[in-house]
């Protein structure tokens, strides 16, 4: 069996989930070959978790600047391992990378250097590499498929469900080529989104939004609270981020991210197309609105007309009791 | 210095949008197309410098006859001149054709110092292009910035994306992205847009861009669709008007539902 190549999410001490899905997707395609981007000792680190779920071969693609560089040293060693492979006539079935921010345009910088196809936000992947993808703010359900070069596909996180596959799984180390600091972008500081214990919003199983009806940053207490009963991330509708309520890099929609979580709670939002265009494809959708005309309304499978200020902390309390109780 | 702005234009968001039924690719006839907001905010960054530190101000688009609406726009703006990409061979570019068109025609301008971009347009390309973009010219790439500064040669910006934030500092010339959240883009005034009608506007194809390739070597797209299915709307299901209980119910029904 081929390789397919994935790239490794992860902050150095844990991988992240996105990366046991790509794990799982690339068996569809032949055998899992981990690149693991980092300082060096990352990979010993993360092998056995790799290991666990079907990894192969896990690359040690490290160098003491590659957490320095945005992007670059994870590109260069996806195009290392690419060239290396197809020199042994073995070139991999596919390159896989989560759909994030990041991932993304490491796909995109990677496709363009390899000349290579390019598959962006993936919801499924079938064996014969067809990958299938919902466009048009969820109106449309697109596959397709690569025609030229190595395809590189950048699957949705929360698309396929981690599962646990242990393999033995052999170390080998890539050389990465020194960075170009006239061709990369140097990271002079970072400041973690993820606030305590709560998952990535593009991760999580649970979502739960605000948006202008929240009425206020303090208002958006009431959405936190609920979701950390639900284990659930906080999403945030682009008037509310406008309005000054909750930061940007939470929107939900068009212009920011889009979510597939099991179950999507909607606090005070009309549900404009461009919002829908990210959340449309959640398993499941409540909406709590005060206007029995909001569009959400005809979406949700439970829509409740009513005031989230006494909808939401109810439920946040029912539900916190049953997981003590449960 | 030398700044180029890369435009779009994209279908009007709020309108439908559909997949042609000749080749699955975008129907941009089937809705107005206007300029991409996010671009809109790529323009006024540019221009800002350009009144702050003084700049030249190149703006690209690729597209039908419709992209020059787009220049025009910038034009009108304040950017002082423009490059219409236009070529029927394009229709259906891919990410990788559409970063490769791109840089050729950077490459074209003059001993730039900074190309902006939006950092995602509003129609599917879901922002590889301008990484990609960077990466061709080999130029670093300082995407997704929320601020942007210019200083003694090196670019720095605050980047936003849903794992954090980080700062993102690298020589010129460089590449910025930005996200709709970096300034309220000006209107064209009506002198301005007098004015954008004096600008000199080059319009080139794959020809000018690429005088060395054979013509089957342009290729458009690595991808292809093999199936396109409009999705079945989804319907509502249970509603309730609070009366007191509504809280207590839907957690039952959360809970009937496996989702607690
Ligand atoms: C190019 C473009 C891109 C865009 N991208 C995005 C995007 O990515 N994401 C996005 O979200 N939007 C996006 N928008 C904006 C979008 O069109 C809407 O303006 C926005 O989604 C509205 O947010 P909202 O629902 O929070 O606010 P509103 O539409 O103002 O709705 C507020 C709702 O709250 C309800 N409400 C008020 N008080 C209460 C209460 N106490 N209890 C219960 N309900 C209450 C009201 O009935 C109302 O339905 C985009 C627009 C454009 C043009």
């Amino acid at each position: 069996m081929p390789d397919v190549l994935v790239l490794v999410d992860h902050d150095g001490e844990r991988v992240h989930k996105s990366t046991y899905e790509l794990l799982r997707a690339a068996r569809r395609l032949g055998d899992p070959a981990a690149v693991v981007v980092g300082t060096p000792g990352t990979a010993a680190r993360l092998r056995d978790a790799l290991a666990r779920h079907g990894a192969r071969r896990v690359y040690a693609a490290e160098s003491t600047e590659a957490d320095e560089f945005l992007g670059t040293p994870a590109v260069d060693a996806l195009e290392r391992a690419v060239l290396d492979l197809a020199a042994e006539a073995a070139s991999p079935a596919a390159v896989l990378v989560s759909a994030t921010t990041a991932g993304t345009e490491v796909a995109g910088r990677l496709a363009a250097r390899l000349d290579a196809g390019l598959l962006i936000d993936a919801v499924d992947l079938d064996p014969s590499g067809v990958a299938t993808q919902i466009v048009f703010g969820g109106s449309c359900t697109v596959r397709s498929q690569v025609t030229h070069g190595i395809p590189v596909i950048a699957l949705r996180p929360g698309s396929f469900e981690p599962e646990e596959h242990p393999v033995e799984a052999a170390e080998l180390q890539l050389t990465l080529p020194p960075v170009d600091p006239a061709a990369s972008a140097r990271v002079t500081a970072r400041r973690a989104a993820v606030a305590g214990d709560r998952p990535e919003l593009t991760e999580a199983a649970v979502v739960v939004s605000g948006g202008r009806g929240v009425g206020g940053a303090d208002g958006f207490k009431v959405v936190e609270e609920l979701a950390d009963a639900l284990g659930g991330a906080v999403g945030a509708s682009r008037a509310a981020v406008d309005a000054g309520y909750y930061p940007h890099r939470y929107q939900v929609g068009q212009t920011g991210k889009s979510v597939s979580p099991q179950l999507y709670i909607a606090l005070g939002i009309s549900g404009a197309i461009q919002h829908l265009a990210g959340m449309q494809t959640s398993r499941t959708i409540v909406a709590v609105n005060k206007d029995p005309e909001a569009p959400v309304l005809d979406l949700a499978d439970y829509g409740v007309v009513g005031d989230l200020f006494a909808v939401a902390p109810r439920l946040t309390r029912e539900v916190a009791a049953r997981r003590s109780t449960g | 210095m030398n700044i180029v702005v890369l435009v779009k234009q994209v279908p009007d968001t709020g309108a439908e949008r559909t997949l042609s039924e000749a080749d699955h690719t975008l129907d941009r006839e089937s809705a107005d197309p206007v300029l991409d907001e996010i671009n809109e905010r790529a323009a006024e960054e540019a221009l800002t410098l350009k009144e702050t530190v003084g700049a030249d101000v190149t703006v690209v688009s690729m597209g039908p006859d419709s992209a020059l609406d787009a220049v025009r726009k910038v034009l009108a703006m304040g950017a002082d001149r423009g490059i219409h990409i236009s070529d029927d061979r394009l229709r259906g570019a891919d990410v990788v054709t559409t970063a490769r068109v791109l840089a050729a025609a950077v490459r074209t301008v003059d001993d730039v110092d900074l190309v902006l971009a939006g950092d995602a347009t509003t129609d599917g390309q879901a922002g590889a292009v301008p990484a990609a973009v960077a990466d061709l010219l080999r130029l670093p790439p300082l995407t997704h910035a929320r601020e942007l500064t210019v200083d003694a040669g090196r670019v720095r910006v605050e980047r936003e994306t849903e794992s954090g934030e980080t700062t993102l500092d690298a020589p010129l010339p460089a590449l910025v992205s930005v996200t709709e959240k970096i300034n309220e883009p000006r209107y064209p005034s009506f002198k301005g847009i007098m004015a954008a009608k004096k600008k000199p506007v080059r319009t080139v194809g794959l020809d000018d861009l690429f005088p060395d390739a054979d013509t089957a070597g342009h290729l458009v797209t690595r991808t292809r669709v093999v199936e396109a299915v409009p999705r079945p709307a989804r319907a509502a299901g249970i509603r309730v008007t609070d009366d007191g209980s509504a809280g207590r119910r839907l957690a039952e029904y959360l809970i009937a539902q496996k989702l607690v």
